[in-house]
């Protein structure tokens, strides 16, 4: 019985499988979804919506979202649940543009916000790891304190950033064919993550924490330090969502990043992410964030009042759970 | 006997389809008053379905069922709680936060404009409890609180607070000791000298000799045999109808030599407060050592603190010679430990992943490098393991909760066979097992023993210690009070080891 010679039978089987392109049908549901909804976007604005421009500000908008969303979906897939992240990024992103921080340009500022989202990350990954504390009261009690001391570092004032080499990747010419750095970031943190989540001993491990975690402690994974991990990992994600921030508005502001944790996890459910773990997807979340900021973009085009946005959110979130619980049921019951 | 009753229930024709799966094809059940009707069949042979179709859980695609003479469609669970049918499931379905009385009134508090009255459910909770031979649980006593074998008597009280005319009980006695199995057996014979019937499913054929009236038997679907008198049928007869084998309980042949060498596993003096006392105990290759001892006798818990899932509060566990870090799972899989635990479905698998992926849980660093995963020999790899042991279906990426539990239990023996573990602890390994695939997981236990793994076994059935094992350790109240080549000992024997001198409760 020694097995270190692998049965080479079907090397093909899994071909389609290893390009990562199964067919999944709540992906494929939400491909639908964006599609009604450019299609909508496209007859009501035809001018508008459709211009370079209006996509390039639709793909802007989501990085930000998009990135907190890859590392919220990662926290949701191993069963627990990340509510600070709008907080961290709003923390990260005032620390990053205080005058003592911009002193030292742009280094500084991407280093500080990205420090600050890691530092947070690690105080959640310690409470719920090592604290034992639940997910939902520690990441509860580090919004609150994050908020709290993001108001008290600006007093309430906007932080105009004065660093030239920061501001520049906002502005189009910096765009790399016609895509703006900040799109590269986002599209380069998803795949990233994608990979982490699908190829990694990290990602399997994220999995089984979240699938089981006294099957995955008994199985001799160390479900502590990689509930640890995970937090780390999506303070990390805020703390880059925080520098795009500021790249994109120019400034650091205490209220950034407001209902944040809202918009991800809803991004990630509708995206396919099981809420009690165990089962996560990468693509699914950013095409839940793509769905969100479209609606958004749509309504802006079409001069309708945040209020109707936030009802049509409301019902998509809805509709998708409910369409993914029809089309994912399956014959276990 | 009861046949001369008309029947209180008949199923017949009873079809349900799942996706892809025709869980129940055209079966018939009919049950007398009074009778206890015993139902077996091999897990996936479509027991659970009939149950719940029974209790109003599932709607049947096709079929009649009729109660009292009168035809009856069971549209919801409270519809069949109307008609005086009681299921208890075998994971049983109590709120751990309620009270006794309140989980045993879960539904149908007893209530005055509105309010529950406390003091009437408690009163009617100590009658049933009475009733049920355990006066001594308190009617307001947290269930989280509460004993295994405990809960199971609030969840019999539960059903008896209804009126009730049939209590279907799905493998009751899975979680009980003998003396609880017997209070057991008392109980069921009272309800049916009342004229309660009961439907009754158990994988122990000892048990439906003692307390069944008749037999129906379900394989694939069907009832291959009905009504079947449950004291004279013959057990190879049962089986044979079961599994389409005649031998129940094979197993392996022991190595004619004893087992060689160093020990690979060193037990010195372990102990945990209030679970078990100072245990020495050494392990060598190609060895089987048998655990035997009643529920909280401490064994399921040796097995853990050996393991290094609880912290131990004196002594050491030693691998090759090297004492191991006390309280670390990670460490002792590290030195060459496998745990299969006693709870499968809890503890050991991941439910919604694939085969290859419970299989490989505890090998990740085998297929990857720098933490990158070279899932092609993953795959081939763990399917090897899976060969070797004869897991079917043979399909990689197969979702494991679609197993039989026989299977489910070789993909975790195959996890540690995958990690090369040398000493492999198994926690009741046939439980939820059927019995047609026991002897094979017999034969796959002791064929990694004899390929040189050290093997340390729990088991509440004393055969299958007595049967498997080389050398079997009797454990009373946490102490190891008897020690002896398996040969030497006979179920008697083990049975009067394990009960003297234990409190009457």
């Amino acid at each position: 019985m020694t097995l270190t010679t692998p049965v080479k039978a079907s090397a093909r089987e899994g071909r389609w499988r290893a390009l990562g392109l199964r067919a999944d049908v709540r992906n494929l549901s939400l491909l639908g979804v964006l599609a009604v909804l450019v299609a909508v976007g496209g007859l009501t604005r035809p001018a508008e919506f459709l211009a370079t421009s209006n996509l390039q500000l639709v793909l802007t908008q989501a990085s930000v979202i998009g990135v907190v969303t890859v590392g919220m979906t990662f926290v949701i897939t191993s069963g627990g649940i990340d509510l600070s992240v709008g907080a961290i990024v709003a923390l990260a992103s005032v620390w990053a543009t205080t005058l003592a921080t911009q002193e030292f340009g742009f280094a500084g500022i991407l280093f500080t916000a990205v420090a600050v989202g890691l530092g947070c990350g690690l105080v959640n990954g310690v409470l719920v790891a090592y604290g034992g504390m639940v997910p939902f009261i520690a990441t509860l009690a580090m919004l609150a304190s994050a908020r709290g001391l993001a108001l008290q570092i600006t007093d309430g004032r906007t932080q105009i950033v004065t660093v030239p080499s920061v501001l520049d990747l906002g502005v189009p010419d910096a765009y790399v064919l016609g895509i703006p750095p900040l799109v590269l970031v986002f599209a380069a943190v998803t795949a990233a993550g994608w990979l982490l989540l699908n190829r990694t001993t990290f990602g399997r491990r994220t999995v089984a924490v979240g699938g089981n975690p006294e099957a995955a402690r008994l199985a001799g994974i160390d479900v502590r330090r990689q509930r640890l991990f995970l937090y780390l990992l999506s303070g990390l994600c805020c703390g880059i969502a925080a520098f795009l921030l500021v790249v994109l508005a120019g400034s650091g502001q205490n209220t950034n990043g407001n209902l944040y944790e809202l918009d991800a996890i809803a991004a990630a459910i509708i995206g396919g992410t099981l809420l009690s773990g165990g089962r996560g997807t990468i693509v699914g979340s950013v095409l839940g964030v793509l769905v969100f900021t479209t609606i958004t973009n749509i309504f802006a085009l079409n001069n309708l009042q945040s209020d109707v946005q936030q009802i049509a959110k409301g019902a998509i979130i809805v509709a998708a759970v409910l369409i993914q619980r029809r089309t994912v049921r399956d014959g276990d019951g | 006997m009861p046949e001369e009753h008309p029947p209180l229930l008949t199923m017949s024709g009873i079809t349900k389809s799942f996706p892809g799966v025709r869980a129940l094809d055209g079966v018939d059940l009919d049950v007398a008053p009074g009778e206890v009707h015993c139902l077996l069949g091999q897990n996936g042979a479509g027991k659970s379905t009939l149950i719940k179709v029974l209790a109003g859980a599932h709607q049947p695609d096709r079929g009649a069922i009729t109660w009292n003479g009168e035809p009856v469609r069971l549209r919801s669970p409270s519809a069949a709680v109307r008609l005086g049918i009681a299921t208890i499931y075998q994971e049983l379905d109590l709120v751990e936060g309620l009270s006794v009385a309140e989980n045993v009134h879960l539904g149908h508090e007893p209530t005055t404009a509105g309010f529950v009255r406390g003091r009437a459910a408690r009163d009617t909770t100590a009658t049933l409890l009475k009733r049920l031979g355990h006066p001594e649980i308190d009617p307001t006593r947290r269930v989280g609180a509460l004993s295994a074998a405990q809960r199971q008597i609030v969840s019999m009280a539960r059903a008896l607070s209804h009126d009730v005319r049939l209590i279907v009980m799905d493998e009751p006695s899975a979680a009980l000791d003998p003396d609880e199995v017997a209070n057991l057996f008392r109980i069921v014979a009272d309800l049916t000298t009342d004229g309660v019937a009961v439907v009754y499913i158990s994988h122990r054929l000892e048990e439906i000799r003692r307390i069944g009236d008749r037999v129906t038997v379900l394989k694939d679907g069907r009832a291959v045999a009905r009504g079947l008198p449950a004291a004279t049928t013959p057990t190879r007869e049962v089986v044979a109808l079961m599994t389409g084998r005649d031998v129940p309980y094979v197993f392996p042949e022991r190595p004619t030599r004893p087992p060689a060498g160093e020990p690979v596993l060193r037990v010195q003096g372990l102990a945990r407060k209030g679970e078990f006392e100072a245990l020495d105990l050494e392990l060598r290759p190609g060895e089987i050592v048998g655990l035997a001892g009643l529920v909280g006798s401490g064994r399921s818990e040796i097995l853990e603190t050996v393991y290094g899932a609880r912290r131990p509060t004196a002594g050491r566990v030693s691998v090759d010679g090297r004492p191991l870090r006390p309280g670390s799972v990670p460490a002792a899989v590290a030195a060459g430990l496998g745990l299969a635990p006693e709870e499968r479905k809890a503890q050991g698998l991941l439910l919604l992943e694939s085969v290859t992926r419970n299989v490989s849980v505890s090998s990740l660093a085998r297929f990857s490098r720098a933490g990158w995963i070279d899932r092609a020999t993953e795959r081939e790899t763990a399917r090897t393991a899976t060969r070797t042991l004869s897991l079917r279906p043979d399909l990689p990426d197969a979702p494991v909760r679609t197993l039989s539990g026989g299977n489910q239990q070789k993909a975790v023996l195959a996890r540690w066979l995958l990690r090369g573990c040398r000493v492999l602890l198994l926690d009741e390994p046939t439980r939820g097992v059927d019995v047609g695939a026991r002897a094979e997981l017999y034969a796959v236990i002791r064929g990694l023993a004899d390929d040189g793994l050290a093997v340390l076994l729990v088991s509440s059935e004393v055969p299958e210690v007595l049967g498997l094992a080389d050398r079997v350790l009797v454990l009373r109240e946490g102490r190891v009070v008897h020690e002896a080549p398996a040969q030497e000992l006979d179920e008697h024997r083990v049975l009067d080891l394990v009960m003297e001198g234990s409190p009457a409760e």
